[in-house]
């Protein structure tokens, strides 16, 4: 019965912990307690796949966080589930494998505003880019590209149409440049599952990890 | 001995149901669909709801090329400086959202359905996700 007892005190401090700790986030805006500031960070952390894990996936307007729910006009806006009937699955983002449904012809999106019989420019053309690192090397498929989007939207501006000119690595990508203009935001994300979209391409048999300079360079080696 | 096991066993129960109860009291992250964005460059200000604009509903109807490269719409959150009068002037969502492609902007609480003090930001960025978010003001 002791333990009994424990249990419930504990318990008790447990949930008092969680009220006060959210009380105290509260006031640390306040202009007397100036002192102490917590960086907003929320969020940071969610990129580790072993700390977050998105439990409510396409959640209808009403339940999504951004929209508020005080508003008549969130009731009326579709849901997401209801809009992806039937069309192809994936892993991540939308959690719809938008060039499959395309390709299955389960989605048939406008190319012009007005003219629906209008048919995009489509380039079947794939670019191989070597990586340094020992991850498979990168297959750039034009087709699935242009069958969304127009040439000028990514050259020049984004990429030098140029074997060569463009410096891509993940770092940039991950901050929203190059690939990463659309992809992480509204084309397929950058998680662990979806690496081998783009590290397409098995290094050949024989490959080997280049030198560094510091190796090369060193006297005693 | 066997009485000390048979309490281990309601503490376990006890923890149980604690944690149950925590997970109500732990406030609820966004999780909104991928793609969606908020634009709140000038809505707060105005004492209007931030609009929210779903890519995913977007992309059912239109490939990318309609907005991003005929209608100017640049490839970054509040980048664009949307405006009523804008819109009403037929540009950026105004193309559309003008009665004869898409519904009119009479329907004001469909787009401006964000809660408000949302700031401009892609909701479920790979940048979102790995910096904390900042909110940039335009400067004029």
């Amino acid at each position: 019965m002791k333990v009994f007892a424990k249990g419930i005190i504990l318990s008790s401090v447990l949930v008092l912990g969680a009220v006060s700790s959210v009380q105290a986030e509260e006031s640390v805006s306040t202009p007397s307690q100036e002192l102490l500031v917590v960086a907003q960070v929320g969020g940071a952390n969610g990129f580790n796949r072993n700390l977050k894990k998105e439990t409510n996936k396409n959640a209808p307007p009403s339940e999504d966080g951004i929209h508020d729910t005080e508003n008549e006009g969130t009731y009326v806006l579709q849901p997401p589930k209801e809009a992806y009937q039937g069309l192809p699955p994936s892993d991540f983002g939308n959690y719809v494998d938008w060039v499959k449904a395309i390709d299955e012809k389960k989605l048939q999106p406008r190319w012009d505003r007005i003219d629906s019989s209008e048919e995009p420019f489509v380039m079947d053309l794939d670019v191989v880019r070597e990586v340094k690192a020992s991850v498979a090397d990168v297959v750039f498929p034009h087709r699935q590209h242009t069958e969304w989007l127009a040439c000028s939207n990514c050259h020049p501006a984004i990429f030098i149409p140029q074997k060569g000119a463009n410096q891509i690595n993940m770092s940039g990508i991950l901050l929203g440049q190059q690939c990463g203009v659309c992809h992480g935001k509204v084309s397929f994300p950058i998680t662990t599952k979806s690496c081998k979209k783009c590290h397409s391409q098995p290094k050949p048999e024989d490959w080997e990890p280049p030198l560094s300079d510091a190796t090369l360079k060193n006297p005693w080696r | 001995m066997s009485c000390s096991t048979k309490h281990s066993k309601w503490r376990y129960v006890m923890l149980g149901v604690v944690a149950w109860l925590a997970a109500f009291l732990v406030p609820q992250a966004a999780h909104a669909e991928y793609g969606d964005v908020v634009i709140n460059n000038y809505a707060d200000a105005a004492g209007i709801r931030p609009a929210v604009f779903p890519h995913w509903f977007h992309r059912i109807r239109f490939r990318c090329k309609v907005c991003h490269a005929d209608l100017g719409f640049q490839f970054k959150a509040g980048g664009n400086k949307i405006t009523m009068a804008k819109i009403i002037d037929g540009q950026f969502c105004g193309a559309c959202h003008n009665g004869e492609v898409a519904w009119s902007i009479e329907n004001c609480s469909m787009c401006h359905s964000g809660v408000p003090g949302t700031p401009t930001h892609f909701h479920g960025s790979t940048v979102q996700r790995l910096i904390a978010p900042a909110y940039k003001s335009l400067g004029n």
